[in-house]
């Protein structure tokens, strides 16, 4: 039904269309939003030349801002994975963004350490937590402040901890000061321009 | 009338000869010898120094930008040139007399210093705190046997 009709106009001819095709009297009060093409895309993250695996890093933001930490093996999207080593520092295997984070030109050894578990650790799901089979009750909401249960690290996690941290304190300790470096925090004193310092 | 000690002030003086610390423009930190006075503002000076780095060409400098070190040439020849200037700067051995000099070696540590990568700065705190043990310690000694006598 949606066939033209040509008509006859004196001498000329004139295709006609069909009712439902013909342009619109009134155009409407409101104009319809186009939507933005998207021109992003998603690329690998690139990392800084100077984050290589064994540098030592100084961590800028989170729980651990200060602390100097080893570097051991990129993730995905510019995560970094890094410890302590938690003997020396008290950080444990942990993820940092490569953006919070300051490269040192020291590199410490790293190529002792136990690949099979440094796969583990790096595998995505390593780090999420585990659901508590506990729901929360409303009794226990009651008892809350009575005895608050202590976090339990997993004695897996320990465990993978030591097997990584060895050989890294291993080559820490051979060289003088580098255990006692790692283990201070490191802050700005006065007079320090950190945009002019070396790392 | 009491005996009056009169001695003569030891000025350093805008003289032929004077080394001169370069202290403004692209020869800022070396070392130059004033090779003729231009006028009172200003001086030819030459620095032919024997490392390739610290080397400033012949040219004249404001006074204004320079200062003047306690060193000098003995009897360089007004308006030398830079090859009989070398000579006598290598015959008086300049370089290893500034190397030497208190401000040289300051500004030599403050250089090197800056240029500490993080690990070696905290060295340099832990063996200063060592180096300040030990002083602090023979200090107390000497304090506790003056107390005793």
């Amino acid at each position: 039904m949606s066939d033209a009709q040509t008509k006859q106009f004196g001498k000329g001819q004139r295709t006609v269309p069909h009712p439902a095709q013909k342009a619109q009297k009134w155009y409407p009060v409101d104009d319809e939003s186009q939507p933005k093409k998207v021109r992003k895309t998603l690329r690998p993250a690139k990392l800084r030349e100077s984050l290589q695996p064994g540098t030592i890093l100084i961590l800028l933001a989170g729980r651990f801002r200060g602390k100097r930490v080893i570097l051991l093996k990129h993730l995905d999207q510019g995560v970094l994975l890094v410890t302590g080593p938690f003997k020396i520092n008290g950080v444990p295997l942990r993820r940092v963004n490569a953006r919070y984070v300051i490269a040192t030109s020291k590199r410490v050894d790293v190529s002792g350490v136990d690949q099979k578990a440094l796969e583990k650790t790096a595998a995505p799901e390593y780090f999420t937590k585990e659901k508590s089979k506990e729901k929360k009750s409303e009794e226990a909401f009651f008892k809350q402040g009575e005895k608050p249960e202590k976090k339990k690290v997993a004695s897996a996690r320990a465990s993978d901890q030591k097997v990584i941290d060895q050989s890294i304190l291993g080559s820490i300790k051979k060289e003088e000061f580098l255990s006692s470096y790692l283990a201070t925090t490191f802050s700005l004193r006065n007079g320090d321009k950190p945009h002019e310092m070396k790392w | 009338m009491a005996d009056i000690d009169v001695t003569l002030a030891s000025w350093k003086l805008v003289e032929v000869g004077r080394l001169v610390l370069i202290r403004r423009g692209p020869f800022a930190g070396k070392l130059a010898a004033i090779v003729e006075i231009v006028d009172h503002r200003r001086v030819l000076v030459d620095g032919p120094s024997g490392e390739e780095k610290k080397i400033v060409p012949r040219h004249v400098l404001p006074l204004a930008h320079a200062t003047l070190t306690p060193f000098i040439i003995p009897q360089l020849p007004r308006a030398a040139g830079t090859g009989p200037v070398k000579k006598l700067w290598a015959k008086n051995e300049i370089d290893g007399k500034w190397a030497k000099s208190n401000f040289a070696q300051k500004t030599d540590r403050a250089e090197r210093r800056k240029n500490l990568t993080d690990f070696e700065r905290f060295k340099v705190l832990r063996l200063r705190k060592q180096a300040r043990y030990e002083v602090q310690k023979s200090y107390a000694k000497v304090r506790a046997a003056a107390a005793k006598s």
